[in-house]
């Protein structure tokens, strides 16, 4: 259909001009619409209240034995938290960084003045399994740390990687000592 | 390369896409240079808005979907958990319960709108029907999405409409079985509606699409209702009626925040706030505003199944109305009488609907008879007899004519001649 | 002729829309009169210290027997409680905390996340032990009719019945209660609790603080719910103007 001859004349140029800026003011405005509509929706997905108000944990540690772990649930994740003995420690800080796969040292792995309790994000570096060795009866491998059924990587007591394939330490879980036997995950 | 697609877009990719699959030339002719008759009024606008309310309302429900529960024990609670911890969850809900509100006042204003002007008439009757299949479909999934919060409302409205059913002879009750999945209102039920509520917009969307397809093969009506003859009496669709359309949408979206921000819970029923108790039935049992017409012409009827078969009757008479309707002019603009009459019959819905607010006793009873009454007389009586009894004003020669008259070559002036045949093509 | 139309349609929707959404009541009760709240009108917002001492009714008062089950502790700092107060009102109450090692129900002290505690175990329970069922309060306030003036009238409407009036054994004579006749023993007599800022704790006054409460634990979201309506709106009514600009401008070339 041809155009309407009514609307081919456009006026004088300078109220084009004028229209046209009007246009984009308003498309612009609409764009702004439209992001403004988009947010509430994305953010829908993010945590809510409900998750975010569970996404910290605390954990007492007075009932953990010396040489004794503990896993408690963290943001869905196992947390590993050990009770180390004053053997385990002085191994872990002994380490030769050069023997490491991803070399570092205990002391940064442990919070300062609390040696004795390392606590780790409880799956293994390689594909995700949970490595064995927070239960007393299980096996904990070559370094006394964790042992992954999986593939085989053996983890120290610092929750290092001695033994492929996992490429990583364990992860460490943001956490600080609310008190010298208690502390807060998250 | 014979199959390809000669495409006039100069931008390289869209002219890639274009030649193989020429959506854009699509567009470019449905909604770009469409031909639109010049004259529309704002009245224009619902159809557009109904378009976006759809649209709303798939994309907010989509996301409650994701934090719904469709399990009677966690449904009520699952909707406070979308209004209180999720991130925005009370906007999402508002807009989509308010959403309901604003697509049947859009709708109904469209409907009234085709009514008005005549916009069934041949050759929309096809266009017009379909729309009535919207609109069917529109109730069905409002009302399903009713009873997905699980309040009292939700449960009592289920429990009575689906009821309705049982007013059949013989397959009533096995019906409501059926529909129930079980011998009352309960979990099944709940999940199927949940199944359907997200299912059927997307039909809906689909018969949306049929709709519009129908439109731009017949093109649209006007408020003359006179056909369009040149093409000085059309404009192209973009910019001219996307940017009318914008002025409606700005419009409608603030009615609708000033709803969902300052007054959202002011269409709905207090009782919904109270979780789904099946062993005590609300005082009085209400539907949404949107449906108390059709309620009310339901518990007008004194017969159970008589008042069933008028209530749907009162929506399946609009597929007959183009044949019902025998004048053969389309707009009320040229229609003396009708354009009274149409008033009345809104008069008359509106009655209905004030009937369906209130219980059925004393005034209300006589009121809603009445209006139930005239509701059919308009649709089944008064029409077919006005077309051949009413005394027409004389139609314009074209649409761009009563404005042009005067100033160029032909006559001027409406030539009192042209009431006759509108319908035939020029 | 199009502006008839459209005044008429607006006109109709309008008065199609007020007296349909007009309340049907079968059973009569008086309305509540209208109390002066903060939350009220578009601009309203909650008075905090109201709804702290209301908060301080409910649990002393309407926590004895009304449970608010949508709501968790840490939401208390919608009314203005800090994290300290609220580890602090959360620890002090036994909530259920998974079981024991026999597998047995377990109590222990609440957390922030915690649901408030109720004061029964279910529905069944609370009704054998007080003849009716007290409605959960959660959303109390949007339940009802009037709202925060229907809760205001039943908490002060408590009087003898009039004379003649029927009044079944167990039963109390409320001004505003549809029927008259509520299970509920008056709840609130005045001094019912100690508010720690020396406000003193008249009726009218804990009635009123425990009702500001209510409708904030009914419609948190209210005060960011008006804050960015009333952004919406400005925002729309600009584009609104605007748009509206641009198709006069262009439509002013083509006769129609």
């Amino acid at each position: 259909m041809a155009e309407n001859a009514a609307t081919t004349h456009s006026g004088t140029p300078g109220t084009v001009t004028k229209r046209d800026f009007l246009q984009l003011v308003a498309l612009a405005g609409a764009g702004i619409g439209a992001g403004a509509i988009a947010w509430p929706l994305i953010d829908s997905m993010n945590p809510s209240a409900d998750v975010l108000a569970v996404s910290s944990v605390e954990v007492e540690l007075a009932p953990i034995e010396t040489g004794s772990g503990i896993t408690v649930m963290w943001q869905g994740k196992p947390i590993f938290v050990r009770h180390r003995t004053a053997k385990e420690i002085k191994e872990a800080e002994d380490v030769k960084m050069s023997e490491l796969i991803e070399p570092q040292p205990d002391s940064a792995r442990v919070k300062p003045g609390h040696a004795q309790w390392i606590v780790v994000i409880g799956i293994c570096t390689h594909l995700g399994c949970i490595p064995l060795g927070n239960k007393p009866t299980d096996p904990r491998g070559e370094w006394g740390g964790w042992f992954c059924p999986c593939h085989g990587s053996q983890y120290d007591t610092s929750g290092r990687v001695r033994h492929g394939p996992a490429p990583l330490n364990l992860h460490l879980p943001p956490y600080a000592f609310e008190s010298d036997t208690k502390i807060k995950l998250g | 390369m014979a199959g390809l697609n000669k495409s006039s877009f100069t931008n390289p990719v869209v002219n890639w896409i274009d030649t193989r699959l020429p959506v854009f030339t699509m567009m470019q002719k449905e909604y770009g240079k469409f031909p639109t008759p010049k004259n529309f009024n704002y009245m224009w606008n619902f159809g557009a808005l109904a378009m976006i309310n759809l649209l709303i309302m798939i994309i907010t429900g989509i996301f409650l979907a994701m934090n719904y529960q469709p399990n009677t024990q966690l449904a009520f609670n699952s909707v406070q958990h979308i209004m209180r911890d999720v991130n925005y969850g009370w906007l999402i809900r508002y807009v989509h319960q308010n959403g309901a509100s604003m697509f049947f006042i859009v709708t109904y204003i469209h409907i009234f709108r085709g009514m008005y002007y005549g916009s069934y008439k041949a050759p929309r009757e096809l266009l017009w029907m379909i729309g009535v299949v919207i609109l069917l479909l529109m109730m069905a999934t409002a009302f399903m999405g009713y009873v997905l919060p699980w309040g009292q409302m939700s449960y009592w409205g289920a429990t009575v409409i689906t009821n309705l059913f049982s007013a059949f002879p013989v397959v009533g009750q096995p019906i409501v079985t059926w529909l129930w999945g079980g011998f009352a209102v309960a979990d099944p039920t709940l999940n199927r509606f949940f199944s359907l509520h997200y299912l059927l917009p997307f039909v809906l969307l689909g018969v949306v699409f049929l709709h519009v397809a129908a439109l731009h093969v017949v093109g649209s009506n006007n408020p003359l209702g006179i056909d369009v003859k040149t093409p000085q009496d059309t404009v192209p669709f973009h910019p001219y009626y996307t940017v009318k359309d914008s002025v409606g949408i700005c419009v409608f979206l603030l009615v609708f925040a000033l709803l969902v921000f300052f007054m959202p819970n002011l269409l709905g029923d207090p009782n919904n706030f109270i979780p789904a108790n099946p062993l005590q039935t609300p005082p009085d049992i209400v539907p949404e505003w949107y449906f108390l017409p059709f309620y009310a012409i339901l518990r007008s009827v004194p017969n159970k199944l008589g008042g069933v078969c008028m209530m749907f009757g009162s929506i399946l008479v609009l597929f007959v109305l183009p044949w019902l309707d025998t004048s053969p002019v389309r707009s009320a603009r040229f229609r003396p009488v009708f354009r009274v009459l149409i008033w009345v019959w809104v008069a008359s819905v509106i009655g209905l609907g004030m009937v369906g607010a209130h219980p059925p006793t004393g005034i209300w009873v006589v009121l809603g008879r009445v209006c139930t009454i005239y509701y059919f007389f308009h649709f089944l009586v008064l029409l077919p007899i006005l077309g051949k009894m009413e005394r027409t004003l004389p139609l314009p020669e074209s649409i761009s004519r009563p404005v042009i008259s005067g100033n160029s070559g032909g006559g001027g002036g409406l030539p009192s001649g042209a009431a006759a045949r509108p319908m035939e093509k020029a | 002729m199009m502006r008839t139309i459209l005044r008429g349609v607006a006109a109709g929707a309008l008065v199609a829309l007020g007296l349909w959404t007009a309340p049907a009541r079968a059973q009569d009760a008086p309305v509540p009169p209208q109390q002066v709240w903060s939350f009220d009108g578009p601009f309203g917002t909650f008075d905090m210290a109201a709804a702290q001492r209301g908060f301080q009714v409910y649990s002393q008062v309407c926590a004895n027997c009304h449970s608010m089950d949508q709501l968790h502790y840490r939401d208390l700092s919608g009314i203005g409680l800090s994290a300290a107060q609220i580890k602090a009102i959360a620890a002090a109450v036994q909530v259920p905390v998974g079981v024991d090692d026999q597998g047995a129900p377990k109590l222990g002290p609440g957390t922030p996340a915690s649901m408030f505690r109720a004061p029964f175990a279910t529905v069944d329970a609370a009704r054998n032990a007080l003849g009716a069922a007290p409605p959960d309060l959660s959303v109390i306030v949007n339940a009802r009719e009037y709202h925060a003036n229907y809760i205001y009238g039943i908490l002060t409407g408590f009087r003898d019945p009039p004379p003649g009036f029927k009044l079944q054994p167990g039963l109390y004579y409320n001004e505003y209660f549809p029927g008259h006749q509520i299970h509920m023993p008056q709840p609130l007599h005045g001094n019912d609790v100690t508010y720690a800022d020396g406000t003193p704790a008249r009726l009218g006054q804990e009635a009123h603080d425990v009702v500001t409460f209510l409708t904030w634990a009914a419609n948190p979201e209210m005060v960011e719910r008006k804050q960015i309506g009333v952004r919406v709106v400005l925002f729309l009514a600009l584009m609104g103007g605007l748009t509206y600009a641009v198709k006069r401008r262009l439509w002013a070339n083509v006769d129609h």
